[in-house]
């Protein structure tokens, strides 16, 4: 008789010889893998951001309300900061989460820190989704334009 | 006699500094990104509020801080892209130490063209 031993690591364990018992799936090797990936989008993402925003032209002295609606007017640039966003704040919190789990021993601490990550996270996510796409080049507050916006000649 | 424990591959030598860096300026970078996206959702309030506190980081001691900020992510990108090629090339955990003198090699190269530009432009005005 001959027992067949599987090569380690090519996924045909034995469920009882797996040790995340099975109920995690992948999640942590997924997470693994997304920050490598999303760290190489984000290179490219942020250098971007870095080189137009304070390297070309005047610098940060060029940066005001015009500045960000003549970004946003184009869509290029809009899907480029939302690209930005979501991928440096999943890199980043999931970044901050491996670290409480280092450091926070209790579980009731890891617990709260991970709440109050998560809710920061979903804050800051779901704001600066709203403000990429939702921005108005023109505002107006009580019938009149306020000052320092480009709104259309009437 | 106690005496020091022997040195080991990892401990103390480049690849524990490289992660303790790569950790601290990871964190740094989150708090900056948060509060990052509140200061820009001032578009939306309006637009001299916006103006106003952007105003606040073109002073120069901001400038400082910028530049600082600027040297963190820069040191977390390229050794994250360190810390990638170490797990997926094949000949990456050999070279993991070269690899770090050529990460801070550039880094210390990008370094100087951005202080010198951003601060040039902060501290002289134009
Ligand atoms: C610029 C491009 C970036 C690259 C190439 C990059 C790459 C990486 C890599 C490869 C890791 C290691 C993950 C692991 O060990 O499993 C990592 C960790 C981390 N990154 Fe990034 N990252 C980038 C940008 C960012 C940004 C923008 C943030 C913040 C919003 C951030 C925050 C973090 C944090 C907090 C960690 C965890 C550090 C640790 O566990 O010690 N990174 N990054």
């Amino acid at each position: 008789m001959t027992a067949t031993i599987q090569s380690p690591r090519s996924g045909k364990i034995q469920p009882k010889y797996r040790r995340n018992g099975g109920s995690k799936g992948n999640f942590e090797m997924l997470a693994w893998l997304f920050m490598r990936l999303s760290g190489v989008v984000l290179v490219v993402l942020i250098f971007g951001h870095l080189t137009v925003n304070l390297l070309v032209g005047e610098g940060i002295h060029a940066i005001n309300f015009g500045f960000v609606a003549g970004k946003w007017a184009d869509p290029f640039w809009q899907f480029w900061d939302l690209a930005m966003l979501w991928l440096a704040m999943l890199h980043g919190t999931n970044g901050v989460r491996t670290i409480i789990n280092d450091y926070a021993e209790k579980n009731a601490t890891r617990l709260w820190l991970k709440i109050v990550l998560y809710a920061a996270t979903t804050v800051i996510i779901v704001l600066g989704t709203l403000v990429i796409f939702t921005f108005n080049p023109c505002p107006v507050a009580n019938g009149v334009q306020l000052p320092g916006g480009f709104c259309p000649a009437p | 006699m106690p005496t020091k424990p022997a040195g080991t591959l990892y401990r103390g030598r480049e690849g524990m500094w490289s992660w303790v860096g790569h950790r601290i300026t990871g964190v740094v970078i989150f708090f900056f990104l948060l509060v990052h996206v509140l200061d820009t959702s001032l578009v939306r309030v309006s637009p001299e509020a916006y103006t106003a506190v952007i105003g606040t980081y073109k002073n120069p001691l901001m400038a400082l801080g910028e530049t600082g900020l600027v040297a963190a992510i820069v040191f977390h990108a390229f050794n994250g892209l360190r810390i990638i090629a170490v797990d997926f090339w094949k000949k990456g955990a050999k070279y993991q130490r070269q690899m770090l003198w050529t990460v801070l090699g550039l880094w210390v190269v990008v370094m100087v063209g951005f202080s010198i530009r951003h601060l040039s432009l902060a501290f002289g005005g134009h």
